[in-house]
């Protein structure tokens, strides 16, 4: 079959990276020709600051090379400006001669900087900021010129202006407001923002418009610019002049083709423009009226309308929520959505301001209806992307109100010397523990690579790919080299590249479709891939057995080794063994067993573990049947995303301070939830007075007995953060703890992502959610408990099952040749 | 010259799922070969190390034609025994076949 033609107008970032994104899900479908009228392969526009700031080459700012279109076989026209598209036999021409049909087009045509319509704006030296040429202009310039005037303070003008400061150049800049990046800050941050400027030499002239550019007449510099004059006719030496008053979107040639254009290019929300035939993207657009002027959008625009040529006919684009950062070395700023100064009584915004002017830091949130719907940061932007991300999400703010100024100190996770503030790092020190990588190379990962995103970042450099306590970091890292290229991840993402659904849909299509096995809910949801990944297969299989009990087919080749073998694999590839002794209670019979058996198979080591019980290192997987026959103990689960231990104290029975029996509640709690799977490892503990011996603060349901009767605290955890267990509730009899403690675990059961922590589930639903679902709703709890009871009902411990039906378990045997 | 060796009744390689061979090596040594069959029936024989940190291959999660190590999720093709970019590495691959519901090893 013939492959259907697919044309690009603009080689940009927003046109490439449709077409990489449609590469990713359609390779095949079209032959891809590609018109882009600078003489460059596509490059990172965005960091063309740093390359006049002399810290990057434009080497290093290409995105993809020639040799990348020619790998993927797209046909790249350089230099090469379209300026006729002829709709009826659906062919565009290039001013050099050349043409190409199509059965797609797509516009990427890009903006333009807006020129002053000035006496003199034709002169030489006269210039806007927008490609590698005006940057080249910039620097040649710079090397036999000496004044520069830089034409508006804002995002672009500033970085001009510090990059022509860096070339040498004595640089003023003409801004017609009354302070700095007026649409991004407010007047404080604006005039600190100035001061720190000043200090590194720039001038300023504020509340000021330019009149007219008088050149040269003679000699020389004939019909170069000298001077720029002023509407107070004050004359400025200029022998440079870069306007940076802000960008049109180019939309010439769409509209002179008959497209239908207002301010820009109007596409629908499939990046559809009037005529079917042809699509448009990036800043050339113009989406319900907004045009976009920062990368992070175009990406999203890329992906819808990669998409729909792919003929997928899913996802929209809705519009995005914009963040800035200024480029320039030094200097941190951060802003992001409505920060117009508030007014609580008459528009319901309010906003927390937190001023040090000595120490250089701004920081103001604006906050309505109880979300976050702008800030703007100056001099500490650690928190940029957190709140950014709070913004985007719509969270509801009132439980972390009070320390929200003080920024997500959750950062402090282990692994990378307690650092949680990526600006203060150096580029030798370490970013992920686990893997080993130090924030230089993830710097020059994300210049020279080309990455955007969290993702990209991972699989490249493989930061924050295994633990993920690091990933804030990564985060923060990434946000400051791109600047406004950052768009953060929303947090409902899709669960694996096999699918666009996340984790809530499939859920929610699991249960109203009722899949109760992983090749019919593949089937149903219209999977990318025969059958799955190692991503997405286990978490399906765990929302199909824990929506539908009992009916769904637990599937052990989508679980992984662990729990398919109920043992912990090892480095080595030996597992280890854990047998459940019951709230930390043993015998001398049970120990005399595991004594037999460690001799009997030497075992290389028997270890105590955390859980309060006995663990056998080392142990071939074949030995694995025969040593659970000879201990004839239950598993201990240790090895599960489901319930691990119940750790307990001694409690009243023995301890002089114990004031209820923590032991028998521990016991009772373990045996009543054995056999439990859940999104990830569970833990429990009780402790038998608020001495907290079981160090119930940082379990997932942690129990505390009062003399009274027992208080009940979740979302604790001991692991890559520490998370302290917040208080949920006191009950007073054992009967209620079993009630609430289950409720709770159902309801995460039930509504938690995979591989989400209580902690983790609890962040994002707000305490107060689960409080009203287990406090409540008393109805509702005792369902939750019911549910949680009926799906535990009749659970097979797996060791004895496998020493049964030895037969049937061939997993266990190795084959020798 | 191709040896084939005899394995196992290829009912006995689990869809989606793998079995370890042990090879007994001339100097008395061994090593070990991962069979895998995909959920089309289709059957592979790669080294059973990881080639990142010598995982157990063959106790990895099955999909498409590919593995997902135990250890650290590196993912290995079945069909070339070449790790997923940007990771880096390979591991040998072994012909096999089934003849009459039986799987046999070229080694």
């Amino acid at each position: 079959m013939q492959k259907m033609k697919l044309v690009v107008v603009g080689n940009g970032m927003a046109g490439m990276r449709t077409v990489e994104e449609l590469l990713k899900i359609a390779p095949d479908l079209y032959e891809i020709t590609v018109f882009g009228d600078e003489p460059y392969p596509n490059y990172n526009r965005i960091m063309l600051s740093p390359v006049l700031a002399n810290e990057q080459t434009i080497d290093d700012i290409i995105l993809n090379t020639r040799e990348w279109y020619a790998e993927h076989n797209i046909t790249l026209h350089t230099s090469a400006r379209i300026n006729k598209i002829d709709r009826k036999n659906r062919v565009v021409y290039a001013e050099d001669g050349t043409s190409a049909e199509y059965d797609r087009l797509l516009l990427a045509t890009g903006s333009k900087p807006f020129m002053l319509p000035i006496p003199g704006k034709d002169l030489n030296g006269v210039i806007g900021y927008r490609d590698i040429k005006d940057t080249n202009d910039m620097i040649e310039t710079a090397k036999i010129h000496k004044h520069a005037v830089v034409i508006g303070g804002g995002l672009l003008g500033l970085e001009a202006a510090n990059g022509l400061k860096i070339q040498g150049m004595e640089v003023t800049v003409v801004h017609k407001n009354d302070w700095l990046l007026e649409r991004q800050l407010d007047k404080t941050a604006g005039r600190m923002l100035q001061k720190n400027l000043e200090a590194k030499g720039l001038n300023f002239l504020l509340n000021k418009n330019t009149a007219q550019l008088i050149g040269h007449e003679d000699g020389e510099f004939k019909n170069r610019v000298k001077s720029v004059q002023l509407d107070d006719s004050l004359i400025v030496a200029a022998d440079l002049v870069v306007m940076a008053v802000g960008i049109r979107p180019n939309f010439l040639l769409a509209e002179s083709a008959g497209i239908y254009c207002n301010r820009g290019i109007v596409v629908n929300d499939t990046m559809q423009t009037y005529d079917p035939r042809v699509y448009a993207v990036g800043e050339c657009v113009a989406h319900r009226g907004i045009s976009y002027g920062l990368v992070a959008p175009l990406f999203e625009m890329a992906k819808v309308c990669a998409n729909h040529l792919a003929n997928f006919g899913i996802g929209q684009y809705k519009g995005s929520v914009t963040s800035t950062k200024l480029k320039v070395t030094g200097i941190d700023l951060f802003s992001a959505g409505d920060f117009a100064p508030a007014d609580v009584m008459n528009d319901g915004r309010e906003e927390i301001v937190l001023h040090d002017a000595v120490g250089g830091i701004y920081k103001k949130l604006v906050i309505k209806n109880d979300t976050i719907i702008g800030s703007v940061l100056y001099g500490d932007t650690a928190d940029g992307s957190w709140y950014f991300q709070m913004l985007r999400d719509g969270k509801a703010i009132h439980e972390i109100r009070d320390n929200l100024m003080f920024g997500q100190d959750s950062l402090g996770n282990t692994g990378h010397l307690g650092q949680d503030k990526a600006a203060l790092m150096t580029n030798e020190m370490e970013v992920c523990g686990c893997n080993g990588v130090c924030k230089g190379t993830i710097v020059k990962a994300i210049q020279d690579q080309g990455l955007f995103t969290i993702d990209d970042v991972k699989k490249q450099t493989k930061a924050g790919s295994s633990c993920g306590s690091c990933v804030g970091l990564v985060e923060q890292i990434l946000a400051s080299t791109l600047g406004g290229g950052y768009a953060p991840p929303s947090s409902a993402k899709a669960v694996c590249g096999c699918t666009d659904l996340n984790h809530e849909e499939v859920r929610e299509s699991i249960r109203k479709n009722k899949y109760l096995n992983i090749p019919d809910a593949m089937k149903g949801m219209t999977w990318r891939t025969p059958n799955g990944c190692a991503t997405c297969r286990p978490a399906l299989n765990y929302y199909l057995i824990s929506t539908w009990p009992h009916e769904a087919v637990d599937d052990p080749q989508s679980r992984f080794i662990n729990e398919r073998v109920h043992a912990n694999i090892q480095k080595d590839g030996t597992y280890s063994v854990v047998p459940r002794m019951y709230g930390g209670v043993t015998t001398p019979d049970q120990l005399r067993k595991i004594a037999d058996v460690a001799d009997k198979y030497a075992v290389p080591m028997v270890k105590v573990t955390g859980g309060q019980r006995i663990d056998l290192l080392g142990v071939k997987k074949e030995d694995l049947v025969d040593i659970w026959k000879d201990l004839d103990m239950p598993s201990g689960y240790a090895y599960a995303k489901g319930i691990r231990t119940v750790k307990t104290c001694v409690g009243s029975e023995f301890c002089r301070f114990g004031t209820q029996d923590s032991t028998a509640m521990g016991i009772r709690i373990e045996k009543a939830f054995d056999h439990m799977w859940s999104p990830h490892k569970f833990k429990f503990a009780v402790s038998g007075c608020p001495r907290n011996c079981a160090e119930s603060g940082i379990k997932d349901v942690g129990i505390i007995g009062v003399d009274s009767g027992w208080e009940i605290y979740v979302g604790g955890n001991g692991g890559i953060k520490t998370e302290v267990a917040q208080f949920l509730c006191k009950v007073k009899t054992d009967d209620e703890v079993l009630e609430y403690s289950g409720a709770f675990t159902q309801i995460y059961r039930e509504e938690a992502r995979y591989l989400d922590r209580t902690v983790h589930w609890i962040e994002r639903v707000g305490l107060e959610y689960v409080k009203q679902r287990v406090l409540e709703d008393a109805e509702g709890r005792k369902a939750a408990y019911e549910r949680l009871l009926y799906a535990l009902q009749g659970a097979v411990e797996p060791w004895g099952e496998r020493v049964q039906k030895r037969a049937e378990h061939k997993e266990f045997e190795t084959i020798t040749i | 010259m191709s040896s084939w060796v005899k394995v196992a009744p290829f009912e006995d390689i689990p869809r989606l799922g793998a079995r370890v061979v042990r090879r007994t090596k001339p100097d008395g040594g061994f090593d070990e070969i991962g069979i895998f069959r995909t959920e089309d029936d289709r059957i592979f024989a790669i080294n059973n190390q990881c080639p990142h940190k010598k995982g157990p291959l063959s106790q990895g999660i099955v999909y498409g034609d590919k593995i997902a190590c135990p250890l650290h999720g590196w993912k290995i093709s079945l069909v070339d025994g070449k790790a997923e970019e940007p990771d880096e590495g390979e591991v040998a691959c072994f012909k096999v076949k089934v003849v009459e519901g039986i799987v046999y090893l070229d080694v």
